[in-house]
């Protein structure tokens, strides 16, 4: 299956170059015989052709690939008798059956000393399928059923037959539509202009995939959500102070305290990296040398390359013992290396980097001339930081840190490396908690059905930081955006 | 006594330095050169400017008459790869003495910019900036008093006086410049250097503002540098001409535009270069 696709794509690539030498010999040799001058240069002639034996042919074939497996699923799964359904439990795991077998037999033929006849002949109830199919390596839970069977016998049918008409398909489409702009070539054609059309709606093509996945996953986390909320009150979810998913059902989902503890790590983890990290810009933009600048400025951005979970080690390792040896334990107010402290002031240091990059952006956007005029007047360096130069890139700067912001929020790894994860509203710094992102993740991979709500919680959790998020960067966005307009 | 002696010695110094006009000096250069990194702007310019007398600095562009009008303020130190020799005093004080307060010499020499350069801050912020950082006014009333001097001086309170809380960038290019000009004025400074401050204007804008310069000649020493002869010769007393950094010539406008003693200024003044 898979080698028959990428042979497929591999000869549609050479037929793309094959079309291009044609298309731009046929443009030199029309334009001789007419004796006029070509539109475009002849390169375009033969991108023209290349674009028309490529573009729709990948466009096809990828829809095919799409839709072909959702069709033969839907087709297949309507043969299977309701009994055979009841016994299993579900639909989807009798065809997941299916497809492991239909995987297995393309193993077996594949194998040798099995030929497509033996195949067609093999008969579930006479033959022992399972152990065939053990022989290469497709291991099955019980015995095959007879119908279960012959409904990944003919998957595997419709499966290759339906990948043989795509593949001639696909070729007709590129050899077609190859020829057809080949014979359209005259001097006159703007072939310049049909390859920028095409350039134009391959570019806005990429963005629309961009959006559409946003759109995606909006949608399926609201999907599962509503679901959610049809098995769970979204009363109790939203304004219950408990969190305590129970695997027999009978739990307490909350919201409120991992959402006191998303917002309080931000909290401290913004209040370290805001005042530093300003600082910093202040000092780059303003005082260091230009040879200064182009060192530090660099190795602060480093800061923002680190993965996070490096940054959870450093919690775990190094800042959490620190904090209860030094600090908590002395001072009575904790024992637990797992803090809020820990966590906030670690994910400080990571934002530091998006504070002051982006704030050393804004501020050497203030125009010169603000500041000559403010020395002109007699100010200070200081007076000018903070008089003309910091309101001007106030906006700005207001905007880096609702940007620094939603990505706090949205941190997982230091917090479950640094505060750790029992979910609690307190209002001591020094004690254990943990937020929204850590629970989405232990909700998930706990072993719960899938259908419960102690799994679907996750999306509701997720849909609420999402929404959250994305309301911060609006703002952002909004705000960065009017501060544009303000000193021209 | 030791202080009223100093006094008393530099009051001699500053009678002492006057001109063959019979005006004060109010300011001097003497072998001024300016290197930017290595390469020199400004060859040994030794130029005097009067009190109460508008001096225009003209000559071809890039011929270094920013760079010497930065220098009177020391505007600057605000590049780093620039570096001043020689010597410019102030009221016969050494401007680029270590002692000096940079700051403090800003206030005293202030500068109009060539293009309008308004604070983000509303009509009434932009002037009040000045004499808020440098203490000039007790009380709120004072500063109302002080902001409505300054814009009545700059020719702007009428258009300006109901519109006060608005933003100055809101303001038209030559109502900048005027408010520029008021915030320049509102820290009653004895020297203001304007570096092509009609540049970016409208003919009827720039009458506005050569008509003010012609008033504030009253109270200020002015210092402007201009690309136009009739400008030049409307508002100055003085005029000195800049060729490729060196200074050609510095006489009273009328001389130089009627009778030059240099064939260079003659040309540039006539349109034959620059
Ligand atoms: N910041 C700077 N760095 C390096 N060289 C500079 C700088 N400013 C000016 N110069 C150089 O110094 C010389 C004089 O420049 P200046 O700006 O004083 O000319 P100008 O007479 O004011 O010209 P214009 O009439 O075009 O404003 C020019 O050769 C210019 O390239
Ligand atoms: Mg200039």
């Amino acid at each position: 299956m898979t080698t028959s696709v990428s042979a497929i794509v591999i000869i549609v690539l050479a037929l793309t170059a094959l079309g291009y030498i044609l298309g731009r010999q046929r443009a030199l040799a029309v334009s001789d015989r007419e004796k006029t001058k070509l539109h475009s240069l002849p390169g375009y002639y033969g991108q023209t052709v290349a674009l028309y034996v490529a573009v729709p042919a990948f466009l096809l074939l990828g829809v095919w690939l799409f839709v072909q497996p959702i069709a033969i699923e839907s087709q297949i799964s309507s043969d299977i008798p309701q009994s055979i359904v009841d016994q299993s439990g579900a639909k989807s795991l009798v065809m997941a059956d299916v497809r492991r077998i239909a995987n297995g037999l393309d193993l077996l033929v594949g194998s040798g000393g099995f030929t497509e006849t033996d195949l067609a002949n093999m008969r579930a109830d006479f033959s022992n399928v399972r152990s065939r199919l053990a022989s290469v390596g497709v291991a099955l839970g019980s015995d095959v059923q007879p119908a279960v069977f012959e409904a990944a016998k003919s998957y595997r049918n419709i499966g290759k037959a339906g990948s043989l008409i795509r593949n001639i398909a696909v070729l007709v489409t590129a050899l077609a539509l190859g020829a057809w702009s080949w014979f359209r070539i005259t001097p006159r054609m703007r072939a310049r202009n049909t390859s920028e059309t095409f350039i134009k709606s391959l570019l806005m093509g990429s963005s629309l995939i961009a959006i559409l996945t946003t759109l995606g996953i909006i949608g399926s986390l609201l999907f599962e959500s509503i679901h959610f909320f049809r098995i769970y009150p979204a009363r109790d979810f939203f304004f219950s102070a408990t969190w305590n998913p129970q695997f027999r059902g009978g739990s307490d989902l909350g919201i409120l305290p991992l959402l006191w503890g998303t917002l309080y790590v931000s909290f401290v983890a913004l209040a370290l990296a805001v005042p530093l990290g300003l600082m910093i810009a202040i000092y780059l933009a303003e005082y260091a040398g230009s040879s200064l600048r182009s060192f530090a400025k660099p190795a602060i951005e480093m800061l923002a390359g680190i993965p996070t979970i490096v940054y959870g080690l450093f919690a775990l390792i190094t800042v959490g013992p620190f904090i209860r040896d030094w600090i908590a334990q002395p001072t009575g107010l904790g024992s637990s290396s797992s803090s809020v402290m820990t966590a906030g002031l670690v994910m400080g240091i990571m934002l530091i980097p998006f504070i002051s990059s982006l704030s050393d952006d804004i501020i050497n956007a203030v125009p010169q001339s603000m500041r000559d005029g403010s020395y002109g007047l007699g100010a200070t360096q200081s007076e000018t930081i903070r008089k003309v130069i910091m309101p001007a890139a106030l906006p700005g700067i207001v905007g880096a840190f609702l940007l620094a912001a939603s990505r706090a929020i949205g941190e997982t790894m230091i917090v479950v490396m640094g505060a750790g994860a029992s979910a609690r509203l307190s209002v001591n710094p020094f004690e254990a908690m943990t937020t929204v992102t850590v629970k989405i993740v232990s909700q998930l991979t706990g072993d719960t059905e899938f259908a419960s709500p102690e799994t679907l919680v996750a999306f509701a959790l997720g849909l609420t930081l999402f929404v959250f998020t994305l309301g911060l960067n609006i703002i952002a966005l909004y705000i960065v955006r009017k501060y544009r307009e303000q000193y021209e | 006594m030791k202080v009223e002696a100093d006094q008393v010695f530099a009051n001699n110094q500053a009678a002492a330095a006057v001109g063959a006009t019979g005006a004060v000096i109010k300011m001097k250069g003497d072998k001024v050169g300016v290197f930017y990194g290595s390469k020199q702007a400004l060859f040994d310019v030794d130029l005097d400017i009067y009190e109460r007398q508008v001096t225009a600095l003209i000559g071809p562009s890039g011929c270094g008459k920013s760079t010497f009008l930065r220098c009177l303020n020391r505007m600057n130190d605000t590049i780093d790869i620039c570096r001043v020799t020689g010597k410019i005093t102030l009221d016969s004080e050494d401007i680029y003495d270590p002692a000096i307060d940079v700051v403090e010499l800003r206030a005293r020499v202030g500068m109009v910019f060539q293009k309008p350069n308004p604070f983000p801050k509303s009509i009434y912020e932009n002037v009040a900036y000045g004499p808020r950082i440098h203490g000039l006014v007790k009380s709120k009333a004072d500063l109302d008093n002080l902001v409505e001097q300054s814009l009545r001086g700059a020719g702007l309170w009428e258009e300006a006086k109901d519109r006060l809380q608005e933003p100055g960038t809101g303001l038209s290019g030559g109502q900048q410049q005027r408010l520029c000009i008021a915030r320049a004025i509102a820290v009653a400074p004895e020297v203001i250097l304007m570096d092509e401050p009609c540049s970016a204007l409208d003919p009827i804008a720039t009458a506005k503002v050569e008509e003010l310069i012609d008033e504030l000649r009253e109270n200020y020493t002015i210092v402007i540098v201009t690309h136009s002869m009739q400008q030049a010769a409307r508002v100055s007393q003085r005029t000195a001409m800049f060729h490729l950094g060196e200074l050609v010539e510095v006489d009273d406008t009328k001389t130089i535009f009627t009778n030059p003693s240099e064939k260079r200024t003659q040309d540039y003044i006539t349109g034959r270069f620059g």
